[in-house]
């Protein structure tokens, strides 16, 4: 398929001047003025209109006020990829290896579920993880609840929803790199006398970390900024940083400062994206 | 010779045959367990559209009872919001995929330059937050004079911009599979270049493109964060969920939950057969 023949000539450009065309307004000049709004006076409003003043102050002043949030949505978005990890390699190398004849039908399934509503799912967690709930109730008679203790309000919660939301992201991934693997590897693993868990650590996973690069960042970065499961199975204690930027964006009505907050989340994730790039160039990422 | 052939049985001690079925099969079993954790919040989803609630505050199953089924736009404001999502949800799904196909040919077969910053440029959106997403638009429309106006259009323009990535991945994929001899065959036998397009290319990439399109929809139908910020006073199926999160859920929204989830099945399932029968018509 390599032998394939790039047309040269003008039809390439034409082909790509709508769809670039709709990137560039809609995604490229907003960045632009999001960044811009991130230096605006803050005593301006949306109505009155905002001056350009540089006003570089707005980055410390959103990092002192809304630190908290920031570092809890990183270290929850890092738990919560971490848990899909686990969770998404079991289930990866399960269809890849062990699924036989049921493969396509098991990727389905994987996937089948995620097309009904974030947000329905999201509240039948709610319900699941309820205070007189069958979970918090069974967790309470082996104790690993208190009598009092609960699950809803709590961190817990709020990373158990968020793994599971973005688990198709890191399944994904991980099974387009598990399903390349050559079986015999394994075997040849095991051949010269390998126990199952050193030929996992020195086959099997060094061969699948491309998908499980693509996948982590396929699934902290949403998870970082998703509010949706801080926000139903949370309390204001698990408060997330895309909350923050939302209130202030619709109800506080400060742009700056929320512009400050999403260039800076922003900036995070383009480092992250540039470090990938570096390792893997660009054309694994489509 | 023994460990040759069954060199995947040795490394196993022996055991009880129960105690060496568990073993063998403890990766399928727990990959079943995942796939059970990934229904269970579905369960919940179809148990409620039958619940006959006592109240609307406490959200528990409290009897059987058809009416959610039988009434669905009794749930104030919830079939508007449905529409108005499912109305988005094409025209996004029409906008992003003919833009997203454009741009997949361009970059399978054709030459251009600055190839790597269009991988870029196409990966962005895609790993980007959804709040970054939301927040930079809504600085955009507010700073250009829009701010308003926010609503469907602005909707629209975000959710086309949001499913392109997706499209552009998904069509490039399948026409990065092709091997072009058919193509040439038909260009071989005289076939002008519109006519291959129309009668070899188009239909073998199309399942790819029909895909994208079912993933734009999911897409847009699904998304909250971005819409959220650019909506004004309109409202979406998402947007009603939250805001009934808050008052108190009725139990109409997890019919139209049931719905989405049988009408996904529906569609991968009818994919499944199909690409079934098109392997045994090959063979």
């Amino acid at each position: 398929m390599s032998e394939t023949v790039r047309k040269r000539g003008r039809t390439g450009y034409l082909l790509l001047i709508p769809g670039v065309l709709w990137l560039a307004l809609f995604f490229v000049v907003p960045l632009y003025s999001l960044v811009a709004t991130s230096l605006f006076d803050p005593s301006g409003s949306d109505t009155t209109g905002y001056s350009m003043t540089y006003h570089w102050v707005n980055y410390s002043h959103v990092i002192s006020d809304y630190w908290q949030p920031l570092v809890r949505s990183l270290a929850y978005g890092a738990l919560a990829t971490l848990f899909c990890l686990v969770l998404g390699y079991v289930l990866a190398y399960a269809i890849a290896f062990k699924a036989g004849r049921w493969k396509n039908l098991m990727l389905v399934l994987v996937i089948a579920p995620f097309f009904t509503s974030f947000l329905v799912r999201t509240l039948s967690w709610k319900l699941l993880l309820a205070d007189d709930g069958f979970i918090v109730n069974s967790l309470q008679f082996v104790h690993i609840l208190g009598a009092d203790g609960r699950l809803l309000a709590t961190p817990v919660a709020v990373i158990a929803g968020l793994t599971y939301n973005f688990l198709p992201f890191m399944v994904l991934p991980l099974y387009a790199s598990i399903d390349k693997i050559d079986p015999r590897l394994i075997e040849a693993s095991s051949d010269l006398y390998a126990n199952p868990f050193v030929g996992f650590f020195k086959v099997t996973w060094p061969l699948s970390l491309p998908g499980v690069v693509s996948g982590t960042l396929l699934t902290f970065i949403p998870a970082v900024g998703d509010y949706i499961n801080a926000e139903l199975l949370g309390s204001p204690n698990q408060r997330m940083i895309g909350s923050v930027i939302q209130s202030l964006f619709t109800n506080a009505n400060n742009y700056p400062a929320a512009g400050a907050l999403s260039v800076i989340l922003m900036a995070l994730i383009v480092v992250m994206v540039l470090f990938y790039v570096r390792r893997a160039g660009t054309e694994d990422l489509l | 010779m023994s460990t040759m052939t069954s060199s995947r049985t040795t490394s196993y001690k022996p055991g009880s045959a129960a105690g060496r079925w568990i073993r063998h099969h403890l990766v399928l079993i727990l990959g079943l367990l995942v796939l059970v954790y990934t229904f269970v919040p579905i369960f919940v989803v179809v148990l409620m559209s039958f619940n006959d609630p006592a109240s609307r505050l406490i959200y528990r199953f409290d009897g059987f009872t058809l009416h959610n089924w039988l009434n669905p736009c009794e749930a104030e404001g919830m079939c508007s919001a449905l529409r108005t999502s499912v109305e988005i949800g094409f025209l996004a799904t029409l906008g992003s995929t003919v833009l997203g196909t454009l741009i997949a040919f361009a970059l399978v077969r054709h030459q251009f330059v600055g190839r790597s910053s269009m991988n870029l440029l196409i990966f962005l959106p895609m790993a980007s937050p959804e709040i970054v997403l939301g927040s930079s638009l809504l600085a955009l429309f507010v700073a250009a004079g829009f701010g308003g106006q926010l609503g469907f259009w602005t909707i629209l323009i975000a959710h086309v911009m949001f499913c392109l990535s997706f499209v552009v991945v998904t069509v490039r994929a399948r026409l990065a599979g092709l091997d072009d001899n058919l193509e040439q065959a038909a260009m071989d036998l005289y076939a002008t270049e519109a006519q291959t397009f129309r009668r070899v290319t188009l239909p073998l990439v199309f399942p790819g493109i029909l895909g994208a399109a079912l993933l734009s929809f999911s897409l847009s139908f699904d998304d909250f964060i971005i819409t959220n910020l650019n909506a004004g006073n309109t409202t979406t199926f998402p947007m009603y969920v939250w805001g009934v999160a808050q008052r108190g859920v009725p139990m109409q929204v997890n019919v139209v939950g049931t719905v989405m989830f049988l009408i996904s099945i529906a569609i991968v399932v009818g994919a499944e057969l199909n690409r079934r029968r098109q392997e045994k018509a090959l063979v």
